[in-house]
């Protein structure tokens, strides 16, 4: 099961941040901190997996810019991993190349994204024109 | 991973400049957002950010309740409160206008309102409620965007109790020609069924018909639902096996559309999905195993493609093939696999080799040879993570001529470790390990030292426990005990001797321990030597209280010698004005106990630590003290649960239906109740007393109980059988050459590669020894469990038996005679043919469950052989049985006492309306018995003749039988009748012999038949209630009526009514003392309400429904 999905750039900024186990507001920024400390301390020869506490994390690095997702022990890592690829493909083909001020200007576009692919921790959906669907119409009759 | 978008986003300028960004264009960056996003980009500092965002937050809350605010500005208002949330500053002003901006907004704007509450609140947050007419409305909407967006938000939070208000709608939108709406009304479903299972039971039919979807999204959404059903009852959805099977074979074969595949493999997730499905259906189901062969062998063929979304598929492939029944040629494959992956040189795939690898070996230890030299080298890798895993790896196939290697292994990495979870975690491994393998008591107990320093305070609690325990218990030979206790007794007087101020609290409580109890096996070390070391570990800054009472406690038990009575003068002075409580108590009890040295010797007996201490559990003594302080107005106590009741009802409105009309009023409380803690606490004692230890008071309490207590039965056993999941192999001959060596690798298919030196090839014969010694691959079947070195002895566990007679101390002044059948007995049908009938076949029926305690039992008999006796006796016995009663069930005939002239056997009868005692006395000797007398006698129940002894004398080889009618007086758990018999031989002096009976309070109990509507009248009248949580059947179609049914057949209530979770169920005790029940399904739990007019006995009516629900 997936517990969080989190993107952080290379300071340790937050730039997005969803749930799917409940965490005390209060006890989010701690773990994000520890979480980005976890991640960029590691080189690019070590394992893109990590144990931390009851729940391990799954990274990927682009540019500036890591995602981290939290799962359990019983989720497949390798399956995770290129599901954070498959997310920022998705990302990548609404926005015609995804930059970190994309996602900082349209992060409602983003979680909305991101709601279509994960839900109550499982994945849902992986299918990129059908994960956007919803997106696009919504986009055209704001625009029409 | 050469991937586009990598590229693209490597090859971006420095991101954080504004201009010439595609992304900045699209919002004017003199929107207040945009003002906010370069706020955020430029932010420093901690304390700026602080600064902003109290900024920002002000300029929302006046904008979001300003009455001029446009949707649209809303819209804005609600992401700039997402990015104050995000980055840690609560924003609930803003939630109720989220629910606001989804209720009003046009699309784009309703989905940010959605989005914002998904987002802010959780589930079970009051205002979602005010969501539902929303969502309702939207559902209806003609506008398929809209009902898509609420489908969303439904299967993300809904509050349970509204689910039946939308329920019909959703069920509707599955029959939707768009499959996007499909898709979702059926996650909507799966989501329900996750918060409130019982909603959605009618409409599994409609599953079957969305996983027969003819679009594959709905049909993979539907394996959600799946997937969890499966979980839950594999034996349910077998006949699915061939479904899942013919949907996995047309994925693997790519007959979705091209859009499902991802990098040209078709949906991965898909497919780990589906294998995840298959590896719980035919988990060890050989029929259903086979449907799968064939394509789980497809799968792991197609694994030829080198990405690592292949590389996911068949992990979960080999996990699968490893789980379900096994077939060779396919473990070959697997196993051939798991190859691939530990010798990939990317890490990852490595990592996931380990992983699969680890859960392999469980299986099949001998899988490891194979890769020894892989193991070997990722032991040494630099990446902690991958060193991480192979512990795990290595830790599964510990046995004993391994361990040692391995132990230190582990050691060594604590050593390097920063991550406490990880250190707990490890020690506790190892802490297992060497209990289970130690191959001698030197390495055992300086492994501990090891373990006790490196885990410091971090340690779970049950580790110093366990091995405290195991020290004072002992093992199979005392010889044996006495030379690990000395050693550890050395060993820690060495460590004191050196520096203690380093060592961790808890260790130095165990030091503690361990000197106070086992000092005076060392004969050279005199009691006043250790006394000094103690006494520096008080005077020390870095002791805890919790630690100084350890040591005050240790004294206790040291103090007896004399000689340096000043010095412990001195500590108990010091401490008996401390501040701390525990430490001052400890004082008192040092102070008293070393000037009293007969008292000392009589409550702290020496090497008697784990006898068992007789407590009066319902604090008798403090009665005169209870009625003292009630006199003077103090308010009546009442047990935490009742208060805990009051409190939330006085604080939270009740959001339940009112379902039941049962009247509920403020429980009452009399002077009575005061038993109920006592049993409140014996009762937690029995559901498992593990957790006691967070109980600190008990964990510096007087050593008698010290480690007793802290440990019951369940905890300590459950503990003992994981372990003893893991693979054991068994032994081979400790030293192994390397010749031999050789040989077990020439049978490997893996060969070592020529640069592994000579130190590796040495590690790995240390380190899989013991592996290759298996003849056959052991799959799923257990190997023979190995000799442990450190087994407990059987005993051991009579150590924590819960208390068996918590009510039965003395308690004068109680005695109300009570009324004999006042009650007509023809108001009462308790004649019913499943009490008199169903009593004898089921030794879980109250009277079978009675034990006897024999007093004079003959100690050479042997067991078996005393069981036969048992059994002949009793089959001899019951035709003595007064043919009034023989037609009753009757109790097993336990024998009592006996001794060479007579045997005393007895039984209890249940007549309708009262239990009688048949006491049989046989003579076992040529003479005749003259003067035979029977006394009976207990202080709960009232004992009457029904037909005394026939007569004085007792022809030889005849049986007396004598009956008593029992009439409680009082309710106990069980009631304890002592008795004597008293008989002369012809030529002698007068004999008599002392024996008991126990039998339990459902004896008496029998089934009040009566309706809701007098049950509801009785329930008012009644003012003894006890309430507590009782743990449900496991029964998928209906725990409650599952656990009912058990209530209903070993206590022998009756269910009066069952309305929907709750129901109500009556009983009577001996006909005139009614106890009425009411039941409720609760968070997993059965609630369970008592009320009588009887004072205790709710308490112990609820000690037996227990019982009837632990015992199976």
């Amino acid at each position: 099961m997936i517990k969080f999905v989190l993107m952080v750039n290379q300071q340790g900024q937050t730039r997005l941040s969803k749930y799917y186990d409940p965490v005390e507001l209060s006890r989010r920024a701690a773990l994000e901190a520890v979480v980005v400390r976890c991640c960029l301390s590691r080189s690019k020869h070590e394992c893109s997996f990590v144990e931390y506490n009851d729940f391990k994390l799954v990274y990927r690095q682009y540019a500036a810019l890591y995602v981290v997702v939290g799962i359990t022990h019983s989720e497949n890592e390798l399956s995770i991993y290129e599901l954070i690829q498959n997310f920022v493909e998705v990302l990548d083909k609404y926005f015609s190349r995804v930059s970190e001020l994309d996602i900082m200007f349209n992060l409602d576009s983003v979680h909305i994204i991101l709601d279509e692919m994960i839900q109550n921790g499982h994945i849902v959906e992986t299918n990129k024109s059908r994960i956007l669907a919803p997106l696009t119409a919504i986009d055209k009759m704001a625009d029409g | 991973m050469s991937d586009v978008v990598e590229k693209t986003l490597t090859a971006l300028p420095s991101l954080l400049s504004l201009d010439s960004q595609p992304g900045s264009a699209k919002l004017s960056s003199s929107s207040k957002l945009g003002n906010l996003i370069r706020g955020i980009t430029e932010l420093t500092s901690k304390h700026e950010e602080e600064k902003l965002i109290q900024r920002e937050l002000l300029l929302i809350k006046e904008q979001v309740s300003s009455p001029n605010t446009t949707m649209r500005q809303m819209k804005e208002l609600m992401v700039r409160a997402i990015y104050c949330e995000m980055l840690g500053y609560g924003v609930s002003f803003s939630y109720i206008h989220a629910i606001k901006l989804a209720q009003q907004g046009n699309v784009l704007e309703k989905r940010v309102g959605y989005l914002a509450v998904s987002l802010f609140l959780n589930e079970g947050h009051e205002l979602l409620l005010l969501l539902v007419n929303t969502v309702l409305k939207d559902l209806q909407s003609t506008n398929l965007i809209e009902v898509c967006m609420a489908l969303t938000v439904v299967s993300q939070m809904f509050p349970k109790d509204m689910i039946p208000a939308i329920l019909p709608l959703v069920e509707e939108k599955l029959n939707h020609p768009k499959e996007i709406i499909r898709r979702k009304a059926v996650l909507a479903l799966y989501k329900f069924y996750l918060i409130a299972p019982n909603q959605v039971q009618h409409i599994h039919n409609k599953f079957r018909k969305a996983l027969c979807d003819k679009d594959p999204g709905v049909m993979s959404a539907s394996l959600h639902i799946y997937l969890q059903l499966i979980q839950e009852n594999p034996e349910g959805y077998k006949d699915l096996a061939p479904s899942f099977v013919t949907i996995l074979k047309q994925v693997v074969a790519g007959k979705l559309p091209m859009d499902f595949n991802y990098h040209s493999v078709p949906a991965p997730w898909l497919q780990i999905h589906l294998l995840r499905i298959l590896s719980l259906l035919g988990k060890s189901d050989q029929s259903t195993s086979e449907i799968m062969y064939e394509i789980l062998d497809e799968s792991l063929r197609r694994a030829e493609m080198n990405h690592n979304i292949t590389y996911a598929i068949l992990y979960e492939c080999v996990k699968c093939v490893y789980t379900i029944h096994p077939k060779s040629d396919l473990l070959e494959k697997a196993a051939k696999c798991i190859g691939n992956f530990v010798l990939s040189p990317k890490i990852n795939l490595k990592y996931l080799g380990l992983k699969a690898l680890t859960y392999v070996v469980q299986q099949d230890p001998k899988l490891a040879l194979q890769h020894q030299m892989t193991i070997i080298e990722c032991l040494d890798h630099p990446d902690l993570i991958i060193k991480r895993e192979t512990l795990e790896l290595l830790f599964r196939i510990t046995n004993e001529q391994n361990v040692t290697v391995i132990v230190e292994k582990m050691l060594d990495f604590l050593q390097i470790n920063k991550d406490d979870h990880t250190t707990i975690d490890l020690v506790g491994k190892v802490a297992e390990l060497a209990e289970k393998y130690a191959p001698d008591n030197e390495w055992f107990i300086e492994t501990m030292n090891t373990v006790f320093s490196v885990g410091g305070d971090l340690l779970q609690p049950d580790i110093p426990n366990s091995f405290l325990k195991l020290l004072s218990e002992g093992f199979d030979s005392v010889e044996e005990d006495k030379k690990l206790r000395l050693f550890a007794v050395n060993s820690y007087v060495s460590l004191l001797e050196g520096g203690p101020s380093k060592l961790p609290q808890r260790f130095l409580q165990v030091i503690c321990w361990v000197l106070g109890e086992f000092s005076h096996l060392r004969e050279d070390l005199e009691p006043d030597v250790v006394l000094r070391m103690l006494a520096k570990l008080l005077d020390m800054k870095s002791s805890s209280s919790e630690t100084k009472c350890w040591v005050l406690m240790a004294m206790t038990k040291l103090c007896s010698g004399g000689a340096a009575l000043a010095l412990v003068q001195d500590v108990s002075e010091t401490y008996s004005s401390s501040l701390d409580t525990m430490l001052r108590q400890r004082a008192q009890e040092l102070q008293i106990l070393s000037q009293d040295s007969k008292l000392q010797a009589k409550v702290l007996p020496r090497s008697a630590s784990m006898e068992p201490v007789e407590v009066d559990s319902s604090l008798s003594f403090l009665d005169g003290f209870v009625s003292e302080a009630l006199a003077a107005g103090a308010a009546p106590y009442k047990p935490p649960h009742q208060r805990q009741e009051e409190l939330s009802r006085s604080k939270a409105l009740n959001m339940e239906p009112y379902g039941l009309s049962l009247p509920i009023g403020m429980s009452s409380c009399s002077v009575t109740d005061r038993q109920s803690p006592t049993l409140l606490s014996i009762s937690s004692g029995l559901s498992g007393d593990s957790a006691d230890f967070s109980h600190k008071g008990s964990s510096a309490a007087l050593k008698l109980d010290g480690v007793k207590r802290l440990w019951g039965r369940d905890g300590y056993l459950a503990k003992k059988e994981a372990a003893e999941e893991a693979p054991q192999v068994e032994a081979a001959s400790p030293v192994r050459s390397p010749s031999q060596r050789g040989d077990t690798d020439g049978s490997v298919s893996q060969t070592p590669t020529p640069e592994c030196d000579q130190e590796k090839q040495q590690l790995a014969s240390s380190l899989f020894v013991g592996l290759a010694t298996q003849s056959s691959v052991c799959l799923m079947g257990k190997s023979e469990p190995t000799s442990q070195r450190f087994r407990r002895k059987p005993k051991a566990s009579g150590g924590s038996e819960p208390m068996s007679n918590p009510l039965a101390s003395p308690s004068d002044g109680a005695d109300n005679v009570l009324p004999q059948n006042l009650l007509d007995s023809s108001d009462l049908d308790v004649s019913s043919p499943e009490q008199t009938h169903g009593l004898p076949q089921d030794p879980d029926t109250p009277n079978g469950s009675c034990t006897a305690e024999e007093e004079s039992a003959d100690p050479m008999a042997e067991p078996s052989a005393h069981e036969d006796l048992d059994r002949s006796r009793d089959s001899c016995l019951s035709s003595h049985l007064p043919a009034e009663l023989s037609a009753l069930s009757h109790s097993e005939i336990t024998s009592l006492c006996s001794n060479q002239s007579l045997d005393v056997s007895a039984c209890h009868v249940q007549r309708e309306d009262s239990v009688v005692l048949v006491v049989f006395v046989s003579n076992r000797s040529d003479f005749c018995l003259q003067q035979m007398r029977l006394q009976v006698q207990s202080e709960e129940l009232e004992v009457s003749c029904a037909s005394d002894c026939p007569s004085e004398e007792l022809k030889s080889h005849s049986v007396a039988v004598c009956q008593y009618l029992l009439t409680v007086q009082r309710p106990s758990v069980h009631f304890d009748l002592s008795a004597t018999v008293s008989w002369q031989l012809p030529a002698g002096s007068p004999q008599t012999a002392p024996f008991s009976y126990k039998l339990p309070l459902t004896g008496f109990i029998r089934a009040l038949r009566l309706s809701t509507e007098e049950y509801g009248a009785m329930w008012l009248a009644y003012s003894h209630d006890t309430k507590l949580n009782l743990t449900l059947m496991d029964d998928d179609q209906d725990p409650l009526a599952a656990t009912l049914h058990v209530l209903k057949r070993k206590l022998q209530l009756h269910v009066v009514e069952i309305i929907g979770v709750e129901a109500i169920v009556a009983c009577c005790l001996q006909q005139d003392q009614p106890c009425l029940m009411h039941c409720r399904v609760h968070a997993g739990m059965l609630a369970v309400w008592l009320r009588s007019p009887v004072p205790d006995l709710p308490d112990c009516l609820l000690y037996h429904c227990q019982r009837a629900l632990q015992e199976p």
